[in-house]
Order: structure tokens, then C-alpha cells, then sequence
């Protein structure tokens, strides 16, 4: 993911960095040269530009009063209208809160979880052992969200599995689980914590592999337990790579799982399960409000943008680490 | 090494606490295996965990397979797994042989173009209107194409590609190879277990995406695997499936045949998973850490 810094140095290469041989000269020569990687890079590109940058140059109906059968250059401009509609209805708060929410403690729980989960695994000394904990629990990364929920709804139903099991030991009634506004933040943050913390785990495992082991001979030399150089030696030596994700993932504040909640919800737990990204798409697919659901797509990225680029800015003072 | 008594107390509970957390990541799929080859009306009577199915048939399972819905949808997700994933290796391989490339001009702002893309996006809206614009709702395309190529993945074949060593480029080169024959004849074959992670990733996400297939499409003829299964998982309607049945017997044999479908639409994931797995870690680790 730190790919990132590479690019960034990007146009200083290509302006004019002191050569002889004029830019256009440059220009012509390197073409000459890699007409064939060119030709091979122009569908990447193309892609990019249509699929990409064609969608941010549609973000201008936000603006507009949008129809279909006029486009999106001859809808006629309205201004911030569907930015101050969206400001102003009962569900912007709502929603927001509910985004926040949602994704402070998928930050709270599910992140740390993948870390600890690294951290145990590392400990263990059989190595069969290991492999066969890291092969199951990287497993449900792989099964559908649609399947995921699906089981959710079937397990936790009225007279479901979970609810006949805790009913027999502890004799508790019935609860629809699925049904209720209240768990719904606890069972989406469990249900991905259950299908992601394997998963999770492998970056940290490969950044703990990465420490010199030297380092960990020094530990044991100055008489520190296995707890100590956990927290002495292992904690910082994947603390940039911790660091990375959790600026990554305060850029992605906004975008919770929208697609994993449209398979969730229903109206009646819609006060703390609908998000921005449900409600973009009720309004905008469902009830066909291009402009407004726009608007209301565009603050998402563009709020989303600014925690990234805050984020970065923060870690790149307080620590060395930094995405770009 | 001597263990102190702390850390052989601790060693015992971490064993017992990653048991616990394999046996909670395995046992619903398995309660699911168990269930779907039980005998619907016994399985109703059980409350509570199976360690075994409840008597055995096959039924749900006939009726899965005998369900023309199914059927199409199946071979549906196969066509958009097989063509979709064909196409994301063969523009992603070129793209990031292109971008692994030493003397590229434009290489770092073309690389920034993409990368920009994974932290700012134009959203829903504006994509779905874009998919119309271009005539491609309703069609098997409006799924394969907006998803060619996935920057972050791109990003992970080139830095494999950056690996291969330059002299055996440079004496391709030298024994006239073109740029694209090295390519496919020098660098992809070199980078076989990235390939296997891409196709790992790639292919996973065609076989489970269900939301493009939902908005996008509207001729049954032409549904995903995944949206059926909303449809019976989630929308809650097996009665589609039972037409010949009496309505006496509806009740709990919907619920099997819940179980049979969600096996038959997992098992080959899980059946390709264990062997791509050793490559998996090791693309992961390319991906996130070196790069």
C-alpha cells in the first residue's frame, strides 16, 4: 500500500529536471522507444478515464437538477439546492451518526482484533498448529456477504439456532435478533469481525516476520519475558504497518459496508442501521433522485477524502510513517 | 529456553483460545453441511446444535439441482466468473508489465491516475448513470466491464513484475523480443504465484458480487448465482422451488433446501481455496508490505 510514495514524487520526473534535450524531444524519443508498452498500457487507461474520471465528471449533476432525457450537460444548474435539501431532512443526522457509529467501532473492535489475533498466532510454537488456525479462519473471508447474512438471518431468527441454544442453558426468551434496532450494531461489527479477523491477521503476521531476530536475542540477553518483548519488540516493529491501515481506514470512515447493510436491514431497524451509502442508493436507484442521491454521494467523498488526507498529515508529523 | 509458569499457562489458554476461534469460524458452515443432507421433517423437531445430520437424504439437494432458476444462475455466475476474471488478468497483466517497465516517461503520472482512483471515486449515482449512458444496463457486459481492472490489485502485479530480473529481460530483448512477447513469454510465466493470488482474488469477487448484478440488471434470464440466493436466503421465497409439492411439506423442507442451496453455492470456493491458499499469503504480503 505504500506504493504510494512512489507516485507522488511523479511530476517532478517528468517537468523539465535540467537535461539538454528539450521536454518535446523527450516527449518523441521515450514514444519512439515504448510505442508497444504505451499501446499495451492505453486499455488500463482508457479504463481508468471512463470508468473512473468519467463517474467524478458525472458528479456535476449534484449541482444540477439532472433528467435523463436531457444529460447531464443539458440539465440545468440549480446550485447547492440538493446540498442544503440534504443538509436540512430529518435523515442527515441520522445517517451520519449511524456511519460514524458504525465505523468508530468497527475501528474499535473489529481493527485491534486482526492485531491480537497476529499477535497469539505468533506465539505459538507448533507450526502444524499455526498453519491449520490461520487456514480455518482465513476461510470465511472468502464466502459471500450474501451467504454470510443469509446465515445471520436463519441463525439468530425467533425460533433460530442461536435463540434455541441460549434459551435451553440459560433459559432466555426468544429474541429476534434481526428484528431489532438495538443488535443491529452489535451484529454487524460481530459478524465482521467473524469474517475478517483471520484475514486481517495475515498483514500483521507478515510484518511481525519481518523483524530481525537479532533483536529479539537482545531481548531475551537482557532477561525480558515473552510478554516484554511483545510489548518491547514486536508492537513497534509492526507499528508502521499498524499505522498505515488506521490511516486507510480513517479514510474509509464514511464508507462502512453499505452492500452488507443493504442486505441487513429492513424499515424497522433503519434508525440505527441506515447509513449514507443505503440511503444514496434508496434515493438514487430506488426512487430515481439522481441529483439529490449525488449529492449526498459526493459529500460522502468528499468528507471521506479530507479524513484521509488529515489522517496522513497527523501520522506523517507525529511519526515517520506516512502514506504519501 | 525455560518457560516460566506464566508463560506455560499462557501457552495452554492461547492453544484452547485459537481452538475456540478455529471451531467458531468452521462449525456454522458444518452446522449448514449437516443440516442441508438432513430429513426435513426431523430437523424441524431438533432445537439446538447438530453434531451429525438428523437422518440422511439427499432431497434438498435433487431439488436445488431440479430448480431451472438455479440452473441458469449457475451457469450465469460461471460465465461472468470465467470471462470476467479472463479479462481482468489479460488488462491488468499488461498494464502492470507497462507500469514495472525502468524508462517510461509517463509511468509515475499514469500510476498516480490509477492510484488516485482508490481514494476518491465519482460514487453510485454517477456510475450507474454512466453504465446507462453507455447502453450497457441489462446486458451480461454491465458486469464484467465496469470491473476490469481493480487498481489495487494492479498495484500488486506490478510490484511482483518489478522482481523479475533485468537480464533475463535485456536477453529476450537482445534475441528480438518485442515488449509484449516478453510479457507473456518472460515476466507472467516468472510470476506465476501473483498470477494465482490475482486469479484467487479476481475470481472470488466475481463469484460473490451480487449488488452490480442487482442494479444494473433486470432480465431474470441473466441473474447471477448470488442474487437467486438473496432471493431465497434473505427475500425469504423458496416457494418458486416447490411448486409440486404438497403445501403440508412446504415448511420444512424450504428450510433444507435454504441449507442445500447456500453448500452448493460455497463448495467451490472452498473446494479452490486450500490449494491457491500458499500463494494467497505470499501476494498479501507483496501487496501490502513490500510495496
Amino acid at each position: 500500500m505504500a506504493v504510494i510514495e512512489k507516485s507522488n514524487g511523479s511530476s517532478a520526473g517528468i517537468g523539465g529536471s535540467g537535461s539538454r534535450i528539450s521536454f518535446g524531444q523527450r516527449v518523441r524519443k521515450d514514444f519512439a522507444k515504448n510505442k508497444l508498452i504505451y499501446l499495451m498500457l492505453s486499455p488500463a487507461v482508457a479504463y481508468f478515464l471512463l470508468f473512473h474520471y468519467g463517474p467524478m465528471y458525472g458528479m456535476q449533476i449534484a449541482f444540477k437538477d439532472f433528467a435523463i432525457k436531457l444529460g447531464i450537460n443539458g440539465s440545468p444548474w440549480t446550485g447547492f439546492d440538493n446540498f442544503v435539501d440534504f443538509f436540512s431532512s430529518f435523515y442527515f443526522g441520522r445517517i451520519l451518526v449511524n456511519t460514524i457509529l458504525l465505523s468508530l467501532y468497527s475501528l474499535i473492535f473489529a481493527f485491534p482484533a486482526g492485531i491480537v489475533l497476529a499477535l497469539l498466532l505468533n506465539e505459538v510454537r507448533k507450526s502444524w498448529f499455526k498453519r491449520t488456525v490461520q487456514t480455518i479462519t482465513y476461510m470465511p473471508h472468502f464466502i459471500s456477504l450474501v451467504v454470510v447474512v443469509g446465515i445471520m438471518f436463519d441463525f439468530l431468527a425467533r425460533d433460530g439456532l442461536v435463540n434455541n441454544v441460549l434459551n435451553s442453558l440459560l433459559g432466555i426468551e426468544p429474541i429476534a435478533f434481526m428484528r431489532e434496532a438495538d443488535w443491529f450494531r452489535t451484529l454487524y461489527i460481530g459478524s465482521g469481525i467473524w469474517q475478517n479477523v483471520g484475514w486481517s491477521s495475515i498483514i500483521f503476521l507478515a510484518a511481525i516476520a519481518t523483524i530481525d531476530p537479532s533483536i529479539y536475542e537482545a531481548a531475551r540477553i537482557d532477561g525480558a519475558s515473552r510478554w516484554k518483548q511483545t510489548l518491547h519488540v514486536t508492537l513497534p516493529g509492526i507499528a508502521p504497518t499498524i499505522i498505515i491501515l488506521l490511516i486507510l481506514n480513517i479514510g474509509q470512515l464514511l464508507a462502512v459496508g453499505s452492500e452488507k447493510i443493504l442486505l441487513m436491514y429492513n424499515p424497522i431497524t433503519y434508525s440505527t442501521a441506515d447509513v449514507i451509502g443505503t440511503y444514496t442508493y434508496r434515493k438514487g436507484i430506488l426512487e430515481t433522485n439522481y441529483s439529490y442521491a449525488a449529492a449526498v454521494g459526493m459529500f460522502n467523498a468528499i468528507i471521506s477524502f479530507t479524513l484521509l488526507i488529515i489522517a496522513n498529515a497527523v501520522s506523517r508529523k507525529t511519526s515517520e510513517t506516512k502514506l504519501w | 529456553m525455560r518457560a516460566t509458569t506464566g508463560e506455560k499457562v499462557f501457552g495452554v489458554f492461547n492453544i484452547t483460545f485459537l481452538f475456540g476461534l478455529s471451531l467458531a469460524a468452521l462449525y456454522p458452515l458444518i452446522f449448514v453441511l449437516f443440516a442441508s443432507l438432513s430429513d426435513p421433517g426431523q430437523l424441524v423437531q431438533t432445537r439446538g446444535l447438530l453434531l451429525f445430520p438428523k437422518g440422511f437424504t439427499f432431497d434438498a439437494y435433487r431439488m436445488v439441482f431440479m430448480n431451472p432458476s438455479i440452473g441458469t444462475a449457475y451457469l450465469n455466475t460461471l460465465f461472468y466468473v470465467i470471462a470476467g476474471t479472463a479479462l481482468n488478468i489479460f488488462l491488468s497483466s499488461m498494464a502492470a508489465y507497462g507500469l514495472s517497465r525502468r524508462d517510461v516517461l509517463w509511468k509515475n503520472p499514469i500510476m498516480f491516475m490509477i492510484t488516485f482512483t482508490m481514494f476518491f471515486e465519482g460514487g453510485l449515482i454517477p456510475t450507474f448513470l454512466l453504465i446507462n449512458e453507455l447502453g450497457l444496463l441489462d446486458t451480461r457486459m454491465a458486469i464484467i466491464i465496469p470491473t476490469a481492472i481493480s487498481a489495487f490489485n494492479l498495484i500488486i502485479m506490478r510490484t511482483a513484475f518489478q522482481a523479475v530480473p533485468v537480464e533475463l529481460e535485456e536477453s529476450a530483448r537482445l534475441d528480438g523480443a518485442s515488449d509484449f512477447r516478453i510479457c507473456w513469454s518472460v515476466v507472467f510465466p516468472l510470476s506465476m504465484p501473483v498470477i494465482a493470488v490475482m486469479l484467487l482474488f479476481y475470481g472470488v469477487s466475481h463469484w460473490n458480487s451480487w449488488f452490480s448484478a442487482m442494479i444494473y440488471l433486470q432480465d431474470r434470464a441473466l441473474f447471477p448465482l448470488q442474487l437467486i440466493l438473496r432471493e431465497i436466503l434473505i427475500v425469504n421465497d423458496t416457494s418458486s422451488m416447490m411448486t409440486d409439492i404438497s403445501s403440508g411439506d412446504q415448511m420444512p423442507i424450504g428450510e433444507t433446501i435454504k441449507y442445500a442451496t447456500i453448500i452448493v453455492a460455497t463448495l467451490p470456493i472452498l473446494c479452490a481455496y486450500p490449494f491457491l491458499q500458499k500463494y494467497f499469503v505470499k501476494g498479501v504480503m507483496i501487496g501490502a508490505v513490500k510495496g
